[in-house]
């Protein structure tokens, strides 16, 4: 047991403390809701929470999920730790594709303007990688720099079609996430992130493999290509389905992943389910400072994000500057994943 | 495992040409030769890292390129210079690896007594839960190898083992390619720069001069002054140390 516990011991701490904010979060708005009201069966109180505050936790949660699991992804695949769907321009192409679904497609229903979202932030993505696995850049910050300029390119096309068909006022509201819109009817697509977060769950040995490189993966009989392609698709699905239902959200799929690997490593297996809980607390935290600071108004969550997120990236930034990549341990055996491990730390600290 | 006439060729130059040998059995065989002779390029076609563009490589009465890819990474393992890998694994997940081509990420009781055999092996035991990046050149090129003794096959590749270790971490690494031979009953395949390792390391040689084999045999019949000269271009030495024949250049 005490093992058991001592390795899921931050599982745990990011499970409950998402648990209890959840809850919260459910009583926070413009309309005061309280639980009396509800157990008692007030029409009013149930019907705001299912249509409103249920289905903005839910969207929030997806919403932190799967961008955190879509970045931690794309970084291991791309074996750099500065690529996410922000900065390779996965949410941009998303974009675009939703304004070509306005502009050419007027009558597409939400899920038609998703296969088109899903379509473009796959091709971007793909053609992102393809270009970088072409170049073959030597430094670790050129592969971002060609990512944020590519994605600029993508969104300079959408904003000049926005421009062109007269968009710009709809297009706003994929540029800048906030889940202020999120209503029961019109943001379900988002739960699709889960069972995509599953399959990244069954083939984390893979994505890690190839993460090591072309030619371990082929000692080891893996397809580099095709569990590459597959792993960006994932991501690029992921990414369209938040991108459709809140708009971009960013810096989520950068810091999280970063964040968590620097406490429990890069073993998939091992990080996923923390950089989920993490990713989802993250967004549920932003969201609740910025319905509350200017209560009863709000701000949207990328503004939030964007401040917080900064300022955990440059702190990042900083760390790995004064440390380089040596890991934080989180007690005796936070960082590892098996049970002998906590014998050989205190073996450790006492040679030390 | 038969190799026969391999041809590569990069932008119109042969680097490769009509490269013929056999791996015997068993044996630690060592690949020689000058920059630009092609025996890194010949280890990868034999190990299927890259594509040749003519010839054969025949492993178990098969074409390479017939095999099953997870079968052939029971059978076969290979090791390149990818040191530089960037990632945060413990050294016993690391290990782990080994075992994924028999078990696809879900390791048994057994696979975990075999990971902790090879960690064990490589007298990695007090490392095993530290990170990679963490680890010096020598404990990380350890690591590598109980992955591949983990992975449990017949044939191990090692493409440059000694590339940027000390003389002492280069020498142990040697020690440990020649146990992986006489303990564990491998064939070993290395690419090497320095000839002395290779002489007193390997029971044959086969050394390469522009992209040809220009010799192959036991390291008694390669090591001499005539041929060695001739493959390098410089004046050598041949000197008996511990019943090995050493070479002296200048």
């Amino acid at each position: 047991m005490a093992p058991w516990l001592s390795r899921h011991r931050s599982t745990l701490v990011l499970a409950v403390l998402l648990v209890v904010l959840s809850i919260y979060s459910l009583f926070v708005g413009v309309i005061d809701l309280d639980t009396s009201a509800i157990l008692a069966g007030d029409f009013e109180a149930i019907e705001l929470l299912l249509i409103s505050r249920l289905p903005r936790l839910l969207a929030i949660v997806c919403t932190g999920v799967g961008m955190s699991v879509a970045g931690l992804i794309m970084q291991q695949l791309c074996m750099n730790k500065f690529v996410s769907p922000t900065t390779g321009a996965t949410i941009s192409s998303a974009q675009l594709g939703i304004l070509l679904a306005l502009v050419f497609w007027p009558s597409a229903t939400l899920w038609q303007r998703t296969i088109l979202a899903f379509v473009f932030a796959i091709l971007g993505t793909w053609v992102f990688v393809w270009f970088i696995q072409r170049i073959q850049f030597k430094d670790v910050v050129m592969v971002p720099l060609v990512g944020i300029m590519f994605g600029n390119v993508v969104g300079g096309i959408t904003s000049f079609l926005a421009f062109r068909f007269d968009m710009t006022q709809s297009l706003s509201s994929w540029l800048v996430g906030h889940f202020s819109m999120v209503l029961r009817g019109r943001y379900e697509i988002v739960w699709l992130t889960l069972p995509l977060v599953v399959l990244a769950f069954v083939f984390a040995n893979h994505f890690n493999i190839v993460g090591m490189g072309r030619d371990f993966s082929k000692n080891l009989g893996v397809p580099y290509n095709l569990v590459l392609f597959l792993g960006l698709t994932i991501a690029a699905m992921i990414t369209a389905s938040v991108v459709v239902v809140v708009g971009a959200i960013s810096y989520i799929g950068l810091i999280v992943p970063n964040l968590v690997s620097m406490f429990k490593g890069d073993k998939i297996r091992g990080t996923l389910v923390d950089t989920a809980l993490f990713g989802a607390l993250f967004v549920l935290v932003c969201d609740l400072i910025g319905r509350l600071v200017i209560h009863p108004y709000e701000l949207p969550i990328e503004l939030i994000i964007g401040i917080i997120g900064s300022v955990l990236f440059v702190g990042l930034l900083l760390y790995r500057l004064n440390h380089g990549r040596k890991a934080i341990r989180l007690g005796a055996a936070g960082a590892s994943s098996c049970a002998v491990s906590a014998q050989s730390a205190v073996q450790k600290k006492e040679g030390e | 495992m038969k190799i026969r006439q391999l041809l590569k060729q990069y932008d119109g130059k042969t680097v490769v040409d009509g490269v013929s040998f056999e791996i015997p059995k068993g044996k630690v065989l060592s690949l020689i030769g000058p920059n630009g002779a092609g025996k890194s390029t010949v280890m990868g076609m034999i190990s299927r890292l890259v594509a040749r563009d003519a010839g054969l490589v025949e492993f178990e009465g098969k074409d390479i390129k017939d095999w099953k890819s997870h079968q052939l990474s029971q059978r076969l393992a290979i090791l390149t210079q990818s040191n530089h890998i960037q990632m945060k694994l413990t050294v016993r997940e690391l290990v782990a690896f080994g075992r994924f081509p028999y078990t696809r990420g879900r390791n048994t009781p057994e696979d975990e007594q075999i990971i902790q055999q090879a960690i064990d092996y490589m007298e990695l035991g007090p490392f095993q839960d530290r990170f990679i990046d963490e680890l010096s050149g020598g404990q990380r090129q350890r690591a590598y190898i109980a992955m591949v003794i983990a992975q449990d096959t017949d044939y191990v590749l090692l493409d440059e083992p000694t590339n940027n270790l000390d003389i002492y971490h280069a020498t142990n690494m040697m020690k440990i390619a020649r146990r992986l031979c006489d303990e564990l009953g491998k064939t070993v395949i290395m690419v090497l720069h320095e000839i002395n390792y290779a002489a007193f390391y390997s029971d044959y040689i086969c050394a390469f001069k522009d992209g040809k084999v220009a010799k192959f045999g036991t390291v008694e019949e390669v090591m001499t002054k005539e041929t060695l000269s001739e493959i390098y271009r410089v004046d050598f030495e041949i000197q008996m140390v511990e019943g090995k024949p050493l070479s002296i250049y200048y």
